[in-house]
C-alpha cells in the first residue's frame, strides 16, 4: 500500500526532503517502545509505503521531483545523497531553466500544458514500481507560481488520469504579512482550481508554525528549514503506520483515505440568512475529527471530551464524525504523542482575510494585467472568488 | 537557470558597466573556489576555449578556461571603451560585441536615437541576436546609461524598441542616472524628457539612480571613516563603494566610488537568482510583484550595509539597523524620501546569516511608520539569499514602487519647461531628421500623465480604506 509524493516548486521540494527524512528517521528508531516484531512490522509498512528498494539497498523515496527552476531540486537532491541514508530516484526530477515568476497564469496555463506529459510519465513511472498505490500525496505553497499555478494543473490531471486514487494536497499557506505581493491572487486561484480536483486539503499556516517554533520551541533565530522540519514532525505522525481497527496486526490504515468529504443531508437543513463573520462562535464546529496516538498507554487513553456533540454540527453524530486510530509502536522517539486531524470551521477566519484581501486588491485591478497575459481572465478570478465565498458560507453555517 | 545580458551604452553606461563586471568577477571568484564553471556563472559570463577561432569555443560545463562577460558595449565615441579595452578587464570582454562610432552624439538625444539609431540598427540587431544565441534561456537584458547625455540617452533607449520588437519574451530592466540639479549639461532636460518617453512605453521596470545621492552616500562613507569615530578600520572589501579586490592595478578614478555603487545594486539584485537560498526570487518575480500597473514600473532602490566594521559588533542590533538603514531618505538612490509617501509594493533582498525570523520581525517593527496604499497594505515581496556579499556577514537591498518619485519627475519637468519655454537649443534638435515639434510636447504629456497617476494614488493616501462589499452567495 504505497503513496506517491509529487513535490512542487522551492517549497514543496524544500518540505518533501525533511518529510521523507522524518518518516526515514522514525521508522529507523530503535526505541520504538514496543516487541521487536511489531517494530519491524511497523518498518516494513514505512518502508512499503513510502520508499522502494535500490540494488544497493539504500532506500529510495517515492518521490517526483517538480520544478521550473533548478537551484532548489539540486539542493534537495544532493541533501538527500549526502544523508547517506535515504536518496531520491535517479530519474525522478523534472526540471526547467525559468521560473513561473511568482504568476499562478503563467505555472497553470504556460508550464501545465508544456510539461504535461513529460511530468506525468514520471508520476506513471513511479505508480508502476508500487503494489499496489493507496493515492497521491501533493506538496505544494499557495503563494508562489510553480507549487500553485502548476499544483493545481497537475492535481487536475491526477484526478482525470487515476480517477479510482485519493489525492491529498498538502497546502502551505504563506505568511500573513507577505512574502509575495500577489500570493492572495495565486492563492484563491489554487484554492478554487482544487476544490474541483483534489479529495484532501491538508492546511500548514506558516504563521502558526512560526508560532510553534517561537512560542512552543523557543527557537530564537527561525529558519525555514526549523519551520519545515516541524511541519514534517508533524505529517510524520499522522502518515506513519497505524493499526486498522479490527485489531489485526497488520498496518492498513490509509492516511489518505479519510473520508474528508463530508456533504450536509439534503433535507432537513435549516436555511439560515447570511450570518456575519463577527459573531462569536461559542466553539468550532467539526464535521470530522481524527486522533492518532502512539506510543505507551494508548489503550487506557480517555477520549470522551472528543465525543462531545457540542464539538460538531447539528446534523453529525459524534459516532460518524469522530475516529481514533491507536498504535503502540512510538513515534519518533516520544513516549507518548498525539495528532489531530480535523476537519472544522478552524480555517474560515484565514480563508476569509486572504479572500477579502484578494477582493480588494482585485477591485482596484492591480496586478491583473500580469494574469491575463497569460489566460486568466477576470471572469477566472470572479468564478474562484464565487466558488470560495461559497466554502466559507457552507463552514459558517456548520455552526447551527 | 537563465542567463542576462548586460546593454553598457555611451560614457555612463560603459563606465558602470566596467565596475560591475570587475565586482562579479571578484563576486564569483569569492564563492566558486574551485574554478569551476557552474550555473550561477553562466548567468552572466560564458565560458570560452580561446585557442579555439570563431564561434566554436563555447564549453557549458567544468574547469574555467576564459571567462567573457555577457555584454554589449555601445559608444559613439572611442575614448571610454578603448581604455576598457585596454585596461585590466579586456580579456572579459568579447571585442566582436562592440559598436562604436568617433564622432559622439554631442549631447543632444536625438542625434543618439534618430542618426545613430538608423545607422547602427542592423549592427546592433546583430549582436544582440548572437548574444541571445549564447544563451541556454535568456531572461533579462540590463540597459545602463544615462538620461542627460546624447548616446546613452538617445542610443540607449532606441534599443529598447528594438529589444521590444525581436525579443518580446525577455525582460528589460533599466538602471538610468538621472542628472542632478547642478548637472552641466545644458541640454540635460530635453534628453531625459525625451529618454522618459521611451522609458515609460518600452521598459519593463526602471532603476531611476541619480548622482548626487551617491556623490551624498560617498561623502557620508568618507566622513565615517576619516573622522575617527569608528575605533577600528572599516573593512576594504566591504565598502559598497570600493574595487578593493577586484583588479590590482586599477588606479580610483573620481567616478568609480559612485560607479561601485550602482554595481553593487546589480549584483544584489540577481544574487537571488544566481546563488541558492531559502526563499528565491527570479528576475522575472521583481517585474511580477512590483509593478502593479504597466505604466508605474519605477523603483526606488536603497542599499545597505554600506561598509562592515572589521571588528566583530553585537550581531542582531547590527541585523535590525541594516533593516531601518534601508527606509532611511539618506540610503535611497535617488532624492526620495519613500517613508513620507505611499508605499505600492516593496521588496526585500538580504543575503547572507538572515533567517525568516529575522525578516519577520524587522517588517513588523517598521510596517507602522510605513504607508501602503489601500489595495496592498501587506505588499511585501521577500527573499533570502544564503551567499552574503563580499566583505559582508549579510546586506539588503530594498526596491519601492513608491510615489517618492513623483519630486524627480516634476522637477525634471520643471526643468525641461523652463529651457523648452524660451526655446533655447531646440535648433539642434529639430533640425535632425525624424524630429519634430511634436516629440517635445509628446513627451511631455507622457510625463504629465504619469505624474499624474501618482498624484492620484497620493490622493488616496489620507483617505479610510474603502470596505468593498463581498460577493454574496446563496449556500
Amino acid at each position: 500500500m504505497s503513496i506517491v509524493t509529487v513535490q512542487l516548486g522551492q517549497c514543496g521540494n524544500q518540505i518533501g526532503f525533511e518529510v521523507f527524512d522524518a518518516l526515514f528517521s522514525d521508522s529507523h528508531c530503535p526505541q520504538g517502545l514496543c516487541s521487536k516484531r511489531e517494530n519491524e512490522a511497523y518498518q516494513a509498512s514505512c518502508k512499503e509505503r513510502f520508499f522502494s528498494e535500490e540494488e544497493n539497498g539504500v532506500p529510495i523515496a517515492r518521490a517526483v521531483l517538480v520544478d521550473m527552476e533548478p537551484k532548489v531540486i539540486n539542493q534537495t537532491l544532493s541533501k538527500a545523497a549526502h544523508s547517506g541514508r535515504w536518496n531520491y530516484g535517479q530519474h525522478s526530477c523534472f526540471c526547467q531553466k525559468q521560473g513561473s515568476g511568482n504568476n499562478w497564469a503563467y505555472g497553470y496555463s504556460v508550464h501545465g500544458p508544456r510539461h504535461e506529459e513529460s511530468i506525468m510519465n514520471l508520476i506513471q513511472k513511479e505508480v508502476e514500481k508500487c503494489d499496489s498505490l493507496n493515492g497521491f500525496f501533493i506538496i505544494m505553497s499557495m503563494a508562489g507560481g510553480t507549487g500553485s499555478g502548476l499544483g493545481a494543473f497537475a492535481t487536475q490531471n491526477l484526478q482525470d488520469q487515476y480517477s479510482n486514487s485519493l489525492k491529498m494536497n498538502q497546502i502551505i499557506w504563506p505568511y500573513g504579512t507577505g512574502e509575495v505581493i500577489v500570493q492572495n491572487y495565486n492563492s484563491i486561484l489554487t484554492l478554487s482550481h482544487l476544490y474541483r480536483s483534489s479529495d484532501a486539503l491538508l492546511v500548514h499556516e506558516n504563521d502558526a508554525v512560526h508560532k510553534i517554533c517561537a512560542k512552543l520551541m523557543n527557537i530564537k533565530q527561525i529558519s525555514f528549514r526549523d519551520i519545515n522540519q516541524v511541519l514534517a514532525h508533524q505529517l510524520g505522525s499522522v502518515f506513519q503506520p497505524t493499526y486498522s481497527e479490527e485489531g489485526s496486526f497488520h498496518y492498513r490504515r490509509n492516511p489518505l483515505g479519510i473520508d474528508w468529504q463530508v456533504r450536509p443531508p439534503l433535507s432537513g437543513l435549516p436555511t439560515r440568512g447570511k450570518m456575519s463573520l463577527n459573531k462569536e462562535f461559542h466553539f468550532n464546529t467539526s464535521i470530522a475529527n481524527l486522533v492518532i496516538l502512539r506510543g505507551k498507554d494508548v489503550h487506557s487513553a480517555e477520549l470522551g471530551a472528543f465525543k462531545d456533540p457540542a464539538l460538531y454540527t447539528s446534523w453529525l453524530e459524534p459516532v460518524h464524525a469522530f475516529s481514533v486510530w491507536k498504535t503502540q509502536r512510538a513515534f519518533s522517539k516520544y513516549e507518548k504523542s498525539a495528532a489531530l486531524v480535523s476537519n472544522s470551521q478552524f480555517l474560515v477566519k484565514p480563508l476569509d482575510t486572504i479572500v477579502g484581501k484578494a477582493w480588494n486588491m482585485f477591485a482596484s485591478k492591480a496586478y491583473i494585467h500580469q494574469y491575463t497575459k497569460f489566460g486568466i481572465e477576470e471572469e477566472d478570478f470572479l468564478d474562484s472568488f464565487t466558488l470560495l465565498e461559497q466554502v466559507i458560507a457552507s463552514y459558517c453555517n456548520l455552526g447551527f | 537557470m537563465t542567463q542576462s545580458v548586460v546593454l553598457q551604452v555611451g560614457q555612463c553606461g560603459n563606465q558602470i558597466g566596467c565596475c560591475f563586471w570587475g565586482l562579479a568577477l571578484r563576486e564569483h571568484a569569492a564563492v566558486n573556489q574551485k574554478a569551476i564553471y557552474d550555473e550561477a556563472i553562466s548567468s552572466f559570463f560564458r565560458n570560452v576555449d580561446t585557442r579555439v577561432v570563431g564561434d566554436g569555443g563555447s564549453i557549458s560545463k567544468g574547469k574555467i578556461c576564459s571567462l567573457k562577460a555577457r555584454a554589449v558595449l555601445i559608444d559613439m565615441e572611442e575614448g571610454v571603451v578603448n581604455e576598457i579595452l585596454q585596461g585590466p578587464l579586456r580579456d572579459v570582454f568579447d571585442s566582436k560585441q562592440l559598436i562604436t562610432d568617433i564622432s559622439g552624439s554631442g549631447n543632444n538625444w536625438a542625434v543618439g536615437h534618430k542618426v545613430f539609431g538608423s545607422l547602427y540598427q542592423e549592427q546592433i540587431l546583430e549582436k544582440l541576436r548572437k548574444s541571445a544565441e549564447h544563451c541556454d534561456c535568456l531572461q533579462c537584458f540590463f540597459i545602463i546609461h544615462s538620461m542627460g547625455g546624447g548616446t546613452g540617452s538617445g542610443l540607449g533607449t532606441f534599443l529598447l524598441k528594438v529589444l521590444e520588437d525581436e525579443f518580446p519574451e525577455v525582460y528589460r530592466f533599466v538602471t538610468s542616472i538621472y542628472p542632478s540639479g547642478e548637472d552641466d549639461v545644458i541640454t540635460s532636460p530635453y534628453n531625459s524628457m525625451l529618454a522618459m518617453k521611451e522609458l515609460n512605453e518600452h521598459a519593463d521596470c526602471v532603476l531611476p539612480i541619480d548622482n548626487q545621492s551617491l556623490f551624498d552616500i560617498i561623502s557620508k562613507i568618507d566622513l565615517m571613516v576619516n573622522s575617527g569615530k569608528l575605533g577600528t578600520a572599516i573593512k576594504p572589501k566591504s565598502l559598497v563603494t570600493s574595487s578593493a579586490g577586484a583588479f590590482k592595478k586599477r588606479q580610483e578614478k573620481p567616478f568609480d566610488a559612485m560607479n561601485n555603487i550602482v554595481a553593487n545594486l546589480l549584483l544584489n539584485l540577481t544574487s537571488s537568482a544566481r546563488f541558492e537560498g531559502s526563499l528565491n526570487m527570479d528576475l522575472n518575480e521583481i517585474s511580477m510583484n512590483l509593478v502593479p500597473f504597466p505604466q508605474l514600473h519605477y523603483l526606488v532602490s536603497s542599499l545597505t550595509p554600506l561598509y562592515t566594521l572589521a571588528d566583530v559588533n553585537i550581531p542582531s542590533r547590527r541585523l535590525d539597523q541594516m533593516f531601518s538603514d534601508a527606509f532611511s531618505k539618506d540610503h535611497q538612490l535617488i532624492r526620495a524620501d519613500p517613508k513620507h509617501s505611499l508605499y505600492l509594493a516593496c521588496a526585500l533582498m538580504v543575503r547572507g546569516n538572515v533567517q525568516i525570523s529575522d525578516l519577520r520581525r524587522n517588517i513588523e517593527r517598521l510596517k507602522p511608520s510605513l504607508r501602503f496604499v489601500s489595495w496592498n497594505q501587506e505588499g511585501w515581496k521577500t527573499s533570502l539569499c544564503s551567499v552574503p556579499p563580499v566583505g559582508h556577514s549579510h546586506s539588503l537591498l530594498a526596491l519601492a514602487n513608491n510615489t517618492c518619485v513623483k519630486p524627480t519627475f516634476i522637477e525634471l519637468r520643471e526643468r525641461f519647461t523652463r529651457l523648452y519655454r524660451k526655446r533655447a537649443h531646440l535648433h539642434h534638435y529639430l533640425q535632425i531628421e525624424g524630429m519634430e515639434e511634436s516629440c517635445f510636447t509628446e513627451a511631455l504629456s507622457s510625463l504629465s500623465a504619469l505624474i499624474q497617476e501618482y498624484n492620484q494614488l497620493d490622493a488616496t493616501k489620507s483617505m479610510p480604506a474603502e470596505e468593498l462589499p463581498r460577493l454574496s452567495v446563496a449556500v
